[in-house]
């Protein structure tokens, strides 16, 4: 009760509108409802590329310069960007792309974020509502297009809609479990009068209704686990859109059980504590795959199964009761049969299980952690000259003392990245798991530094990925944007040099790239960005280091690494999990 | 999936639902499908007792657990409000179907027996033809156009099923 009243006082002393109630309305066309609603929703920044159609939106931010617009060098950059805003804010992304061949270009970021739950709400252009379905100029079916990797879309016809439209777009995108909404805007509608209610709640239609009540399944679930001698907490992004990384560390500190994370979950347990594996799957530790093979209850938070973290399905974790606690029904026996099913919100029912599980008797079962952990650790050699990529992530690790924002392509260096960078802090590791997309890493990145102003991001992208999207330097140059762009040169593609080197024959089938590089520090000096090369160990600390102390300007800094280096372990394709290789020494 | 626990058994299933009245509601709801690999036997859907809802139900068959994905993924459509699966419960489920059959005077009359049968109505007649409107269960209407293809089927037309749970389902 009390805390009604304090909020409704603060809203009416922060602005005379909220006192005139929901009637109070605003008669604006299209493009100016469309920002007036960005402004109220807090939007910090938009990603967007103008065009065509959409001039009419550009015209109103001209005139409203409160609303930061960064302009990207291609829209796949711009939904990146969003992005990895969100992933590292926690707030939705927002991008804005024309219509046509710029709503296509949006095709890549906007599946990069329904595969990883990541809330984005990206604006199109579309042409002017009577000539849709003609094949008119730059005219592409783009709700067609993207129906199967958004939520939720909108063909807004008319600018009365719109307003709400807004209002439930960005709430469908980070409800429940999140995602892309796709908001297409017609350009006569962007120019038509419409009214528009600031104070009005649309009744959101809900793409997440909890149906059931959880405390039947977290009574079974507690139940099931105070018996566990080999408890395993398997826990995946969930936590962190779900923000109950406390709420994991209380159930975790209280039941002693061990924790493994996911790609997805690096950081939502620090890797530093003693009850962390790291991360399981193809490329997870050796003590994280054993354990998930021989414990005895499962507990999966906010993770889904995926091929990368089962292998083999049928031998998946064959000694284990299944405690599966997931905000999206349709994840529950997806992939894996689970006993106990817990649909709903991490972070309300973790403290309700934390509350009713003891703490457990795992004495035997961290003596045989700490033997895998101690005869099987991740290893690799460094010496000489050269530099082993493993050891230029444990340099990245150790210079920013654990404390970046690191944002990843696709590749051997996200393994890398992932298996050797300490991560102690949710929302500080970003990479596109479920797409794998490459690419994603350095517009990515701008967009974490956006929402993060003052804390150090560090691209970590391969000389393939990064040449992907790497016009972007010149959007993080005109915005000022400090990213560090750490490219493990390896003159390949490393993660398909490293299958063909396994599976097939070594036949390195157009995955090298080192005669038809471009020299990546004159292209950074092209964009106006700094460009460093380090061969060596020492001229890569003292580049890294240097790189930090930049804050107005994107650094690219080359990295030669070792060129035939593989990802270890490993679990080969159609293996399980245990039967995973180790790094042969 | 090699789980025990699953039953594996293939078995058809009768899905109806609630779902906002647009045409890209009805594109999500079959780009689901195809999409994700689920199977349609049929597919019907029109206005229901609010104009702005549409009524739509989904034949398909697959194991339990594709079936509660089916459900599942569905439920987590925006556009719908509900769904549900009626193959367990009561209901009455009924399908149309339109059937232009050759009848030349000579078998004529016999086409007509075999349609009073059936309880059909005929609808259109022609000198080398006639339409059979029939409607009842899926069994029905099979049964009908299996009985009517000896004489030569010239077209067919199945709305397919409609189905909605009984009211009443204690016993009487």
């Amino acid at each position: 009760m009390s805390s009604d009243k304090v909020s409704t006082q603060n809203n009416t002393l922060k602005s005379d509108k909220n006192a005139l109630g929901e009637d109070y309305c605003l008669e604006l066309n299209g493009g100016e409802i469309l920002i007036q609603a960005l402004l109220d929703q807090n939007v910090e920044a938009v990603f967007g590329y103008p065009g065509g159609v959409v001039l009419g939106v550009y015209d109103v931010l001209f005139k409203n310069p409160q609303l930061r617009h960064i302009l990207v060098r291609h829209e796949q950059g711009g939904t990146h960007a969003a992005d990895g805003y969100a992933r590292a804010t926690g707030k939705v992304g927002v991008a804005l792309a024309t219509s046509g061949p710029g709503a296509t270009n949006t095709v890549t970021g906007i599946a990069t974020a329904f595969m990883d739950s990541i809330p984005l709400v990206v604006f199109t252009g579309q042409v002017p509502s009577s000539m849709i379905g003609n094949d008119a100029f730059q005219e592409a079916d783009i709700i067609g297009i993207t129906r199967p990797i958004t939520k939720h879309s909108y063909l807004v016809k008319h600018p009365d809609e719109l307003g709400d439209v807004i209002k439930e777009a960005f709430h469908i995108a980070a409800a429940g479990r999140p995602g892309p909404v796709l908001i297409d805007l017609p350009k006569d509608m962007l120019f038509s009068k419409g009214r528009y209610y600031p104070n009005r709640t649309p009744r959101f239609r809900g793409s997440y209704r909890i149906k059931q009540d959880a405390s039947k399944a977290i009574s079974s679930a507690a139940a099931l686990l105070a018996q566990a001698q080999r408890p395993l907490i398997y826990a995946g992004g969930g936590v962190v859109s779900g923000n109950a990384w406390e709420e994991l560390r209380e159930l975790a500190y209280k039941t002693g059980a061990p924790v493994t994370t996911t790609l997805m979950g690096l950081g939502a347990f620090p890797e530093s504590h003693s009850q962390s594996l790291g991360m399981l799957g193809m490329h997870g530790t050796w003590a994280a795959n054993m354990a998930i093979q021989e414990c005895d209850v499962l507990v999966a938070i906010g993770a889904r199964f995926d091929d990368r973290v089962t292998g083999r399905v049928a031998d998946f974790s064959p000694k284990s009761k299944k405690i599966h606690i997931d905000i999206d029904p349709a994840c529950i026996n997806k992939n894996v049969h689970v006993e106990v099913p817990i649909i709903g919100d991490v972070k309300t029912i973790l403290p309700e299980l934390t509350r009713l599980v003891p703490e457990l008797e795992t004495r035997e079962w961290y003596r045989e952690i700490e033997h895998w952990k101690a005869t099987h650790p991740l290893r690799y050699q460094q010496s000489g000259d050269d530099i082993a990529p493993q050891y230029m992530i444990q340099k990245i690790s150790e210079l920013t003392k654990g404390e970046a924002i690191v944002v990843t392509d696709v590749g051997q260096h996200q393994m890398w990245a992932a298996q050797y960078y300490q991560y102690n802090h949710t929302r500080s590791w970003i990479t596109s798991g479920g797409l794998g997309t490459m690419g994603f890493g350095f517009p990515a990145a701008m967009g974490a530094a956006v929402g993060c102003p003052g804390r150090p991001v560090v691209a970590i992208v391969g000389d393939g990925g990064f040449q992907m999207t790497s016009m972007e330097l010149a959007t993080a140059v005109d915005q000022k944007i400090p990213v560090i762009i750490a490219i493990m040169n390896n003159g390949y593609l490393g993660m398909v040099r490293q299958w063909q080197e396994l599976f097939y024959g070594k036949r390195y089938s157009s995955s090298d790239l080192d005669a038809s590089n471009p020299d990546f520090v004159k292209l950074a000096e092209a964009y106006g960005a700094i460009g460093m090369r380090a061969k060596t160990p020492e001229e890569m600390h003292n580049a890294i280091q240097q790189a930090l102390q930049v804050n107005d300007r994107p650094v690219v800094i080359d990295i030669w690494v070792r060129k035939e280096e593989n990802v270890y372990p490993m679990v080969p394709p159609g293996a399980a999990v245990h039967e995973m290789v180790d790094t042969p020494d | 999936m090699t789980d025990p626990e699953i039953p594996s058994a293939e078995s058809s299933h009768i899905l109806t639902i609630k779902v906002s009245n647009s045409f890209n509601a009805l594109a999500r709801i079959a780009g689901l499908f195809s999409g994700r690999g689920f199977n349609i036997d049929s597919i019907s859907i029109g206005e229901s007792e609010r104009p702005e809802t549409a009524s739509c139900t989904i034949t398909t068959h697959g194991d339990t657990r594709i079936v509660e994905q089916i459900t599942r993924q569905l439920d987590k459509l925006v556009d719908i409000e509900e769904v549900s699966d009626l193959t367990n419960e009561p209901h009455v489920s009924r399908e149309l179907a339109l059937i232009k059959v050759a009848a030349p005077p000579e078998t004529r009359s016999e086409i007509m027996q075999i349609a009073n049968i059936f309880r059909s109505n005929i609808v259109d007649i022609s000198p080398a033809t006639l339409t059979i409107e029939i409607t009842g269960n899926r069994n029905k209407v099979d049964a009908c156009i299996g009985m009517l293809r000896p004489f030569g089927l010239k077209e067919v037309a199945r709305t397919g099923m409609i189905a909605m749970p009984r009211e009443y389902q204690g016993s009487v």
